[in-house]
């Protein structure tokens, strides 16, 4: 007789190969069909050479300063106490969430040509810094990053064993030479990698600081073609490059196995000796309150120059806004109805391809094929939820996966003793046990898909435009108090978006 | 009657055989660990595939069944109830995959009511205590009325004088509902207090049971290996 006694783990995961191929098909489809328009690599002209060249040298220097300057924010906030670090801890987290234009816009409120650092530098007459260009990009990208690299950082801190501490302590040994050089050594490539590769394929913040010949790059040069030029040969001969650029980055990242920034309790506190004399508590109060200052102030303003604005909001924002909740919503269902059933090694493998293949490419692709068929305009919004789905895909997958395994490995015995299979598997037993990291995925995908301005700008007009996009040409039509609103309805939506998803994931569980 | 026809195991370094018949009321299969007690229990209950050789149950092959469609109910070490659902809703389980008619809810409070638990249907697990657990999860086994009862180290987390009363509750339900048990256990006591039947899984083999008095009185080199001279 056959042996069909089923090995536990194909037990619930039939199918998944199937729901692999057709997300490896929503990804491959466009970048196949960006392959066959593209004229070559020869089609590149100098000016593309100069936007490869400024988006290697821009993520290089984006995560080189976020990773130096998180090393000591990260040792201070492991080795202090103080009031509001469980806080600051947790708005680490925030810029995850939090729409990239939203923080361009707090930064211009900060750094900007009216800002306030150029309005205390014209009180001192001090020269007035110049927001837009190179460095701020790189500010921009450090703003974003740099949380994120605390985070991964601070990570490798606590995960130092409490009983190193202590011997070094009883030792009075070098804490610095002893423990965290060799951690940092194995930790900080990592995280250097996973910013470079966030900062590759960031078009929003190029788009709105960026531009000209020295601040461009290979996304906005995408845009730009087709914006501009409408030249759809030479957007897909760039989204040939940025393509090259995502998997060979990608494929570093596997070998790299870079740390999880999702990880819990970073909160938490080790008991340590060192950083007692007064220099280094000095050091450390200034690096936390370096951080927490560079931070918090764009996000202030944002909230204190939106609420006048609020009131003048042209009646097109509200309906953007409506848009963007329902792709937001949109793509959150058709992101976790992709991921359930993915999540196993080879589904995340699948999922991965969401991060090789940026959006831009993604929307080239699409625009390529929906073409003949359609006005893009129309097809903006469902395209638009697609891709925000394909890219929040694998951060989702990351946050199912451990999980998942869990409740299959603690009941799944039990559940196939009671001949429960199949849909009633998942809905007497997976999906309760996995409504926490649900909640959070679903807020999650929410957020991201709510403030993306990537692949809209290809497609929009007028009449199907979301709010970051509606947001952008409020800020083009320097229209700053309208927009200010707009941002600030933009933030309130996203996080409120996260917020209820991930409470309603925690609620009674 | 449980047979195992000349069943063998492979995996890497582990090997086990078993060419024997089970047909107590109360078998336990004792052992040192890393034996195949588990192994055994895994490839009767379904979670496992022999390399070779066959499972019956009154005859009939059963080795290609998937577990839920074998004559048999499983108590293991621990997840013995979904924690997300009532006492009432894991015991529906036992029947149903849809919401339970008003039979089978009279079903599950007698049964509720067998094991001490009568009124507490209400409650989550987390509600209850370790000893209370375990005897939801008995009266779950109870109502899937499947003629082969297998316990994995039942009740391994209660304290001794708790897990006694346990194996005997189990015991007398199961001889009263006509259910057969087959325990794996690395403890010779309980086996001594309960089974009718003991088999020793040693050496890369499942040894013939026999009655656990003879058993323990005249133990084999074995036996005596695995008991140690104390």
């Amino acid at each position: 007789m056959a042996q069909r006694a089923l090995p536990l783990s194909s037990l619930p995961r039939s199918g998944a190969g199937l729901w692999a191929l057709l997300v490896a098909g929503l990804v491959i489809g466009p970048v196949t069909a960006v392959i066959w328009r593209a004229g070559g690599l020869g089609a590149l002209g100098p000016a593309d050479f100069d936007a490869l060249w400024f988006t290697l040298w821009q993520a290089a220097v984006s995560a080189g300063l976020s990773v130096a300057l998180a090393v000591p924010v990260a040792r201070a906030l492991s080795r202090q106490r103080f009031p509001g670090r469980g806080a600051l801890i947790a708005l680490l987290g925030a810029p995850f969430i939090l729409p990239v234009i939203v923080a361009v816009l707090g930064l211009l409120a900060v750094f900007g040509g009216n800002g306030l650092v150029n309005q205390l530098t014209g009180a001192l007459g001090l020269p007035r810094i110049d927001i837009y260009g190179y460095h701020g990009v790189i500010l921009a990208h450090v703003f974003f990053n740099l949380p994120l690299a605390t985070r991964l950082i601070l990570q490798g801190w606590l995960a130092i064993p409490a009983e190193r501490f202590r011997l070094a302590a009883s030792l009075d040994a070098p804490v610095g030479r002893l423990l965290e050089r060799p951690m940092l050594r194995r930790i900080a490539p990592g995280a250097f990698a996973v910013i470079f590769v966030i900062c590759l394929t960031s078009f929003a913040v190029a788009l709105t600081l960026g531009g000209g010949p020295r601040a461009t790059t290979v996304e906005l040069a995408i845009y730009q073609a087709f914006k501009f030029d409408f030249d759809l040969a030479k957007a897909a001969t760039l989204a040939l490059v940025q393509l090259a650029l995502g998997i060979a980055s990608a494929l570093a990242l596997l070998l790299l196995s870079p740390p999880d920034g999702f990880g819990a309790g970073l909160d938490r506190l080790q008991a340590r000796w060192d950083g007692r004399s007064r220099p280094a508590r000095l050091g450390d109060a200034l690096w936390i309150g370096f951080a927490a200052l560079f931070l918090l102030t764009p996000l202030a303003m944002i909230v204190l120059a939106g609420l006048p604005g609020l009131m003048v909001l042209p009646v097109e924002t509200w309906q953007a806004a409506l848009r963007s909740v329902s792709v937001a919503l949109g793509a959150t269902a058709l992101t976790l109805v992709l991921a359930l059933p993915l999540a196993t090694r080879a589904g995340e493998l699948a999922g991965l391809l969401g991060v090789a293949v940026s959006g831009l490419v993604l929307g080239t692709g699409l625009f390529l094929i929906v073409q003949p068929l359609m006005r893009p305009a129309e097809a903006a919004l469902p395209v638009t939820l697609l891709v925000n789905a394909l890219m929040a895909l694998p951060f989702v997958l990351r946050i199912l996966r451990p999980e998942l395994d869990a409740a299959r490995a603690d009941f799944g015995r039990l559940a196939a003793t009671l001949g429960i299979t199949g849909f009633a598997l998942w809905r007497i037993v997976l999906l309760p046990r996995l409504r926490r990291p649900l909640g959070f995925a679903a807020g999650l995908t929410a957020a991201l898909s709510m403030g993306d301005l990537g692949v809209i700008a290809l497609f929009a007009d007028g009449e199907h435009a979301t709010l970051p996009l509606q947001l952008y040409r409020l800020m083009a039509a320097y229209r700053m108090e309208a927009a200010q609103g707009a941002a600030l309805l933009l933030l309130t939506l996203s996080l409120g978006l996260f917020w209820l998803f991930d409470k309603g994931g925690r609620a009674n569980a | 009657m449980l047979e195992l026809r000349r069943i063998a195991y492979h995996q890497e370094d582990f090997h086990l055989t078993a060419d024997t018949r089970i047909s107590a009321g109360f078998t336990a299969l004792i052992g040192p660990s890393g034996a195949g007690k588990s192994t055994l229990l895994n490839m009767i209950a379904g979670f496992l595939a022999p390399t070779s050789g066959q499972v019956l149950w009154d005859g009939q092959e059963i080795s290609g069944l998937p577990p839920a469609k074998r004559p048999v109910s499983i108590l293991f070490q621990d997840n013995n109830l979904f924690p997300h659902l009532t006492v009432r809703a894991n015991l529906a389980l036992a029947m149903t995959t849809r919401c339970p008619d008003a039979d089978q809810l009279a079903r599950i409070e007698a049964a509720l009511a067998q094991v001490g638990l009568g009124g507490m249907g209400g409650r989550r697990p987390a509600a209850l205590s370790g000893g209370q657990q375990g005897r939801a999860a008995l009266a779950r086994v109870l109502l899937q009325d499947r003629p082969l009862m297998l316990l994995d180290e039942p009740f391994s987390a209660l304290g001794p004088a708790l897990r006694s009363e346990m194996l005997d509750l189990v015991a007398r339900l199961a001889a009263e509902q006509g259910i057969r048990v087959l325990m794996v256990s690395h403890a010779p006591e309980d086996a001594r207090r309960v089974a009718d039947e003991v088999a020793l899984v040693s050496q890369g083999a499942l040894h013939p049971p026999q009655p656990t008095q003879g058993f323990f009185a005249t133990p084999s080199k074995q036996l005596q290996a695995y008991l140690g001279d104390g």
